[in-house]
């Protein structure tokens, strides 16, 4: 470990909050990245499954 | 080869086979990401000159890197689209750009915030970041010209045009730092040279550069499968998938 205390690992002699606030944004875009094809997915398999009631409430009706 | 080659033109098969290989990449991904972080920021000794502000290179160097490297394959699968009107091509070149755009905003803003600790700005109108910005609209720009047109076939057609001539933007990012006189330094990795990086450093960055491949392979077969299901919607695979889900 090069720090000697968590707050001289936060504070990396004055540069911590350019270092960190590079990992948080880097961590939100690849999350966002990683959600997005997820939440593409679900609504995917809603629509579909909306569809295929709606297709066999119209096949009882007939 | 060819077998291969008519089997990978298959989304159903592109579909399973990603399937399977989806959790491997994964765990390999996310474990190479977790130990090159906490190596890079806690463990790598602080550079003598930028002190601790140089631990963005453990971002900022593999992020810049894919942005590169993803633009070159989304332009490779925009090439096979054109040729061969290969449909996973299309579907590649077509999920390649928004994950692309955020590499090379990760590349853009890391880059800014190691600027202003080393140069004294965030930004500099100078050869290496101008083209780099104009790489991050590339991106936009074929994300935008895909959403502008109502089908796939004529929209993958333009962007994949767009894509090409694009390319003559990597060498020039590439080598700017070399070719002009540029505020960036020079590349700290080389493929034909030794690196310029002690080995305590360099080791670390090595295992994050492999790990945002990973997650860069992760990321393009996640965004790649969710695009094809919804592409194959009518076929009998997907709605046997679909029937499966409802159980």
């Amino acid at each position: 470990m090069q720090f000697e205390s968590l707050a001289a690992f936060m504070s990396m002699e004055g540069h911590g909050v350019f270092v960190w606030s590079v990992y948080a944004i880097a961590f939100v875009v690849l999350m966002g990245l990683a959600v997005a094809p997820l939440r593409k997915d679900r609504q995917f398999f809603t629509e579909q499954a909306m569809l295929v009631k709606r297709e066999q409430r119209s096949q009882e009706k007939s | 080869m060819w077998t291969f080659f008519h089997k990978m033109g298959s989304p159903r098969w592109f579909y399973q086979i990603s399937g399977q290989w989806l959790p491997w990449i994964a765990v390999f991904a996310f474990g190479l990401l977790a130990v090159g972080t906490v190596w890079g920021l806690a463990y790598a000794p602080a550079d003598f000159r930028q002190g601790n502000s140089y631990r963005i290179i453990y971002v900022h160097v593999p992020a810049s890197a894919i942005a590169l490297a993803g633009y070159m394959l989304m332009a490779f699968a925009a090439a096979i689209s054109l040729i061969w009107k290969m449909k996973l091509a299309e579907v590649v070149m077509k999920c390649a750009a928004p994950i692309g755009a955020g590499m090379a905003f990760i590349s853009l803003i890391s880059g800014a915030l190691w600027g202003k600790p080393t140069w004294g700005t965030y930004w500099v109108w100078d050869a290496r970041l101008t083209s780099m910005l104009i790489l991050f609209f590339l991106y936009l720009g074929v994300i935008a010209l895909y959403e502008a047109f109502e089908d796939n076939v004529s929209a993958s057609k333009a962007c994949a045009v767009l894509s090409l001539v694009g390319t003559v933007n990597i060498p020039i990012i590439y080598w700017s730092v070399e070719w002009w006189n540029s505020l960036h330094q020079p590349a700290t990795l080389k493929l034909t040279e030794e690196s310029t990086m002690h080995s305590d450093m360099l080791q670390p960055l090595l295992i994050m550069i492999a790990g945002f491949y990973a997650f860069y392979a992760l990321l393009l077969l996640m965004h790649s499968r969710s695009e094809i299901l919804v592409r194959e919607r009518n076929t009998k695979w997907v709605k046997e998938l679909v029937a499966k889900r409802l159980g």
